[in-house]
Formats: structure tokens, sequence, C-alpha cells
């Protein structure tokens, strides 16, 4: 088994945070990883994407094959659509709605979403709200995360572990709001996924 | 060990010191930096370990072999453009030889994420005559590394580790090795190290009688490999480092596809090339970066009754990185099957200046200035501050090489350009720009020279920078700039009209003038912030 994931987002979105938990929990289920990210100039509130790659056998490229990918998660609309050819023809797309406008040329957010309502199996999240609702507009990294967690193949309570691991060292406030942003993540991706 | 989750620059950090590492050194750069920041951290931890940031990669370099001279085990790491800047050092050192293991890890950047150019280190190692490692992957960094510091002593050379940024800034889990201990400090042979020409024609001798071992030793060693199919002897593939990868990503099981050859090491295995050259019809050659191989693979009359394919033939790109379609297709594999969707074209999303940059300001109050002067150009240098060639601003001509603003200005204005304006940050200043501005204010060149001083090299994630702050200024001062054109500026959108004055008195004094825009990172305060 395997899981091939495209992570999308702006520089400084927190991309690297979520890797770093899914990363983590796979290494303590005994899984294989392989995670290739983006550093330096395209930090700069670049666009920004992470190829992660879990299996239970070898992998060999660091990067996504265009094809192989059965996920694409994406803290920021307009990111999405950068990376939809990596995707498996069965495979799903775990977008934020909240676009993040930072180019004069930005197109209509409106066109964004409907574009990527017809890539497939998809689910859009309002992450810039459930971000607010767990106490910081930072954590909208972290709704993702938990939108996605039902569909990731390492388990939910090692993502947890991870997310506390990740953001102990900048206090307690901060940490809980990463696990509630996280759960309200996980709800609207489940109702969500109930209503279809 | 524990296996743990290791960037590929780190696993080369942990290599070197459970290979018994004393000291290490580097100037910060896009994809090296992360060499140097865990070793760093393992320092503060554990003590003991000399660990740090260099004023630039020639320094860095020379330290280093200081450290071998001692008879320690040293590691220098850089980008591959700092290798350029070390070029003096790093030939030479193939000379005096090592005598403490001396790692050369070099990190290329083909496709140029963050670089100005996709140069191939490769062929530096084959020009200075040394061993060189290309790991594959995390764990053949980590266990490459290691093996450089052995080899280093047993050769009595350095040996060079080239990464290439899919590894360097790839994650993946590493098993790591038991520690070794220090070596003894013991001083090197100090008739082998000091290259008059009567003991470096002598060196040169010896080194040129090492090739032979070397090639041997590549050809032994383990981290190349050769799977031959005895059914299928149309086509055979050689493949070095991360490009290896790529095959197999596409040739999962090897028992069945094209004969293949992993290459790790350099100079080439021989033997090993040839055994696979003599056994197909066909080769491809599959490499990061340059050609390399397969330019010493055709030489200048190729291979006779074979075809060899690779980038030359245009089998594969010449320029930008490789990929596992790139690579696939190369292979003659249709593509994989890939979900159906409307064409959309998003916008792209270019790197840009942070909100509330202190570089913007300054732009702002220069760009304000030199609306005036249709003939006026600004030499620019490598930071955060290039940004500044895009819209909004499109304040700064020119990016060329670390410290080059103010060469060029001085050049640019002995040629007539008038303002000759050159932008540098305070790190980069440091590294290369002490020197230009020595000699243009010898020469009282009509040039003005603005230091965009936040405190920190922040492109690379803010490292420490040597010429900030008081000490900037007395630098300046110190090379000769008369102090009255000595102007500091604070870069906010309430001192613009403020800034613009300044520039424009100091764009007309007819001489050196220099400019230092001082305000701190906003990134880097965010984060001593946050930290307390």
């Amino acid at each position: 088994m395997k899981q091939d994931i495209i992570l999308a987002g702006v520089g400084g979105q927190g991309i690297l945070s979520i890797a770093f938990v899914i990363d983590s929990a796979a290494l303590k289920e005994g899984l294989m990883v392989k995670q290739a990210e983006v550093h330096g100039m395209s930090q700069r509130g670049g666009a920004v994407q992470s190829h992660l790659r879990l299996s239970e056998e070898r992998i060999f490229s660091d990067l996504i094959p265009k094809g192989e990918a059965d996920l694409i998660l994406s803290v920021e609309p307009l990111e999405t659509l950068r990376y939809l050819d990596y995707l498996r023809p069965e495979g799903a797309l775990i977008s934020s709605r909240s676009p993040f406008v930072n180019i004069p040329d930005y197109p209509d957010p409106e066109k964004i979403l409907s574009a990527i309502s017809q890539a497939g199996r998809h689910l859009l999240i309002d992450s810039e709200e459930l971000a607010r609702q767990a106490g910081s507009s930072r954590t909208q990294n972290m709704v993702m995360l938990g939108a996605a967690s039902g569909l990731l193949m390492v388990k939910k309570e090692n993502l947890v572990e991870f997310i506390e691991i990740l953001f102990k060292p900048r206090g307690e406030n901060i940490v809980l709001a990463n696990l509630k942003a996280f759960e309200l993540g996980r709800k609207a991706a489940g109702l969500l996924a109930g209503k279809k | 060990m524990e296996k743990e989750i290791l960037l590929g620059d780190e696993a080369v950090a942990l290599a070197a010191i459970h290979a018994g590492l004393t000291a290490a050194y580097s100037y910060p750069g896009t994809p090296a930096t992360e060499i140097m920041e865990y070793l760093i951290k393992v320092a503060a931890k554990t003590g003991g370990l000399k660990a740090s940031w260099s004023v630039n990669e020639k320094v860095a370099y020379e330290e280093a072999l200081g450290v071998s001279f001692a008879g320690k085990r040293v590691l220098v790491s850089m980008k591959h453009v700092g290798l350029n800047v070390a070029a003096d050092p790093f030939m030479n050192s193939a000379l005096t030889g090592t005598n403490g293991g001396l790692a050369v890890v070099v990190a290329d950047d083909p496709s140029m994420h963050s670089s100005q150019n996709e140069q191939d280190s490769r062929y530096y190692a084959q020009f200075a005559l040394i061993f060189c490692f290309e790991p594959s992957d995390h764990q053949e960094a980590y266990d490459m590394t290691r093996c450089a510091f052995d080899l280093s002593e047993e050769l009595g050379i350095p040996v060079m580790v080239r990464l290439v940024t899919r590894l360097s800034h790839s994650r993946s889990s590493v098993e790591p090795g038991a520690a070794r201990k220090e070596n003894e400090l013991h001083h090197g042979a100090g008739q082998d190290w000091t290259l008059l020409p009567v003991n470096a024609r002598r060196r040169f001798k010896i080194l040129l009688e090492k090739q032979a071992e070397l090639v041997r030793l590549s050809e032994e060693s383990g981290f190349n490999s050769l799977v031959l199919n005895e059914d299928d002897r149309s086509v055979g593939v050689i493949a070095s480092g991360i490009a290896y990868n790529y095959v197999r990503e596409n040739l999962r099981d090897i028992r069945r596809g094209p004969s293949l050859l992993k290459i790790g090491t350099y100079p080439l295995p021989q033997k090993l090339v040839e055994t696979l050259v003599r056994h197909v019809d066909t080769v491809l050659v599959v490499e990061e970066g340059y050609p390399f191989i397969e330019k010493n693979l055709r030489g200048t009359f190729g291979l006779p009754g074979k075809i060899l394919n690779g980038k030359l033939t245009g089998h594969l790109p010449l320029q930008g990185e490789l990929s596992p379609e790139i690579v696939r297709a190369a292979l003659g594999l249709k593509p994989l099957e890939r979900l159906k969707v409307a064409e959309f074209e998003p916008a792209a999303r270019p790197p840009q200046l942070c909100q509330g940059c202190p570089h913007a300001d300054t732009f702002h109050a220069l760009n304000r200035v030199l609306q005036d002067y249709p003939g006026a150009n600004v030499f620019s240098d490598i930071g955060c501050y290039t940004l500044g060639a895009f819209p909004p601003y499109r304040a700064v001509q020119t990016c060329v090489c670390m410290g080059a603003s103010v060469s060029m200005a001085k050049g640019g204005a002995e040629a007539g350009i008038f303002p000759s304006v050159a932008v540098i940050g305070d790190s980069t200043f440091g590294h290369s720009g002490l020197t230009p501005l020595l000699e243009a204010a010898a020469a009282k060149t009509n040039m003005t020279v603005i230091i965009l001083d936040n405190s920190t090299v922040a492109m690379t994630g803010g490292q420490p920078s040597y010429a900030s702050g008081e000490s900037l200024l007395r630098m300046i001062e110190g090379l000769g700039v008369p102090k009255e054109h000595i102007r500091v500026i604070e870069p906010l959108p309430k001192n613009l009209e403020k800034n613009a004055r300044v520039i424009q008195e100091e764009i007309d004094h007819n001489g050196i003038s220099v400019i230092v825009a001082v305000r701190e990172c906003l990134v880097e305060a965010r984060k001593k912030r946050r930290s307390g």
C-alpha cells in the first residue's frame, strides 16, 4: 500500500508543518517516507509545494510522478490548480476555499472554485473561517490536515501526537488552537462527505 | 541506532558528526544551508564541536584546511556557486593534500530554484583530480559522507560529496551507524603544505600518480552496481545519483528492464562502464546536471559500433532538473494516465518581498530619486533584495554574483554611467563587498553604494551577518569612505521624503558615498519575539 500526496500553498502558510506531522506519524507506524520540499527564495510569499510519499515498500523517486498522486492537499485554492496533472484518474482534491491574494492578476475566486469542482473527487473547506473559530488565523494548515485526516493512511491519534510535539515550544495556547483547528477541519470534512 | 527522518543535508551533517568531526565551516546558500544549521544545533547542545558560519566560502574552505592540517576531521559545505568563491583553496588543496579527513560537500541546484546558474560540481572534482561521491538517497548521503572522511585520510586528498536540491531538501529515514572518536592533534608535514613551485611540482606529481588508485577504488566501491540483462542486450542504462531513482521509479522490476549501471562514485568506475557498454547496443545515460558521464563516454569520437543517448542527443533535456516523467519518456515508456481536467492556466505566484519589508521602503525612496535620471543604473547583488527587480519596484538591473554590485557600479561609473548605484545586503557586503569598496574609495569613484542592513542573512533563513550595525559603519570608514559621505537612513514609509533627500544629496556628491539603510528583517524580528 502507498499514498502519494501533493501539499500545496503559499510560502508562510505552514505547508512544511503539515508535512512534519504526517512524516512523523508515518515513521512511527513503520512506513517508508520521502518528502521533497522547497526552501530558499521560493518561500518568500511564492507558490510552495511538497511531494509527500508514504509506502510500505521502498520509495525511489523523491518527486511524485505525474499521474501517481492520490491526493492534493492544499491550503490555497489557486495553488490547488497548479498541480492537477499530478493526480491519478481516481485521485482526490482537498482544498481550502479561502484565497490568499498577493499577486495583482489573481483570478476570479469563483472561477477557481468552479475549476476545482470540475476536477473529480474534491472537498472544499472554508479554512479561514474554521481557523478563526480555532482561535488563530495561522492554523489554516491544521484545519486542512484535519480535513484530510480521514483519507490518510496514518492514524489520527499519531497525527494529533505530532501536532502537540510540533507546537509545544510555542506554548499551550498555540497547541490548543492547532488541535482545535485539526478537529474542526476533520469535522467539516466529515459533514461535507456525508452530504454527498 | 534508531532510524530518524532527516533532510538529505541533515543526513550529511549527522554522518560527519558520527565520523569524528572536529569542526565545520560554511556560508549560507540554498540548497546547502541546512547542513550547517543542523551542525550548529548539535554543537549548541553537546559542545565540543566547532560549527559556525564563515564570512564567505573561500574563508570557510581555508579554515577547513587549517583543521585538516592539524590532523582533525573537518567538513566544509556550500552551494555550487559557493565553490567558485572557494575555487582557489579548493584546487590547491588537492596538491597540499589532507592530514585530517576533509569532506567538501557541494549542493548543486539544477533548475535554479534559488540560484544564478546550474553548474555541475562533478566537473570541479574532476578538475581538481579528487574523488567524488554522488548519493542517490538519504542513507547513501549518510554512508558516503562517512566514507568520504575515511577515504580522504586514506588517499591524503579532499573528497567531495555532491548533492542536488532534490536530495538536500527531501526528507527520508536514515539508519545511522556507530559514532567514531575525534582524531588526535597531529601537524601536517610543512614541505607538503608549502606550495612553492619546488614543492608544488612534487605534490602535483604525487596527485597524478594517485589517479589510477582513485579509479580502482571507484571500481571496487559498493555504491556502484551493475545488473546485466542476459536475455535482452538491446539497451543499457547508466544512471547516477538521484537520476537512478527516477529510472527505478519507472522500472521497478529490475530483472525485467534494461541492463542498469548505477553510479555513485567518481572518477568513473571504468571497468563497470566498459562491461555495460560491451553488453548492449544502445546506452542511455541519465544524470542530474550537465552531461558529465555522457561526455566522458562520448569523448571526441563517440562509442564505435554503439548508440549513445542522453542529454547531448536530446533524449533528455540539457537544462533543468530531471523528473520521473522526463526519465520515463527517455526510457521509451508511455506516460501514466492522469486525471482529466479542463485547461486552466493558474496565474504565476513568484516569490516577493514580505509585507512591510524594509527593502521595499529603500526601493521606493531610490526610485523616487532616480526617476529624474534616465541614465541611472542600479547594480544589485544576491539576497532577498534581488526581488526588487520584479514589479512593483523594478528598482535594480543586475544580479550576478556575491559582491558584484559594488565592483560593477565602479566599472559602470568609469564607463560613464551616472548615477551609478550599488545595492547590496549587509551579509553579502561582508562576504565580497569590502574589497571592491576599498578600491572604489581609493579611486574616489563617483558612485553611490546602498547597504541594506537588516542585520541577518534573510533569504536563507536568518543566519548571522558579520557586517552589520555599528561595526559595519566603522568598516566602511576604515575602507576609506569619507565620514561625511557615510549616511544612515531608516527605511520606513514615514521617512520616504527624508530618505529620498539623503539619496539625492549623495548622488549629487561627485565621489564615493555609502548610504546604510538600517532596519531589522521583519521575519527575524518576529522569530526573536516568538522565542522570547
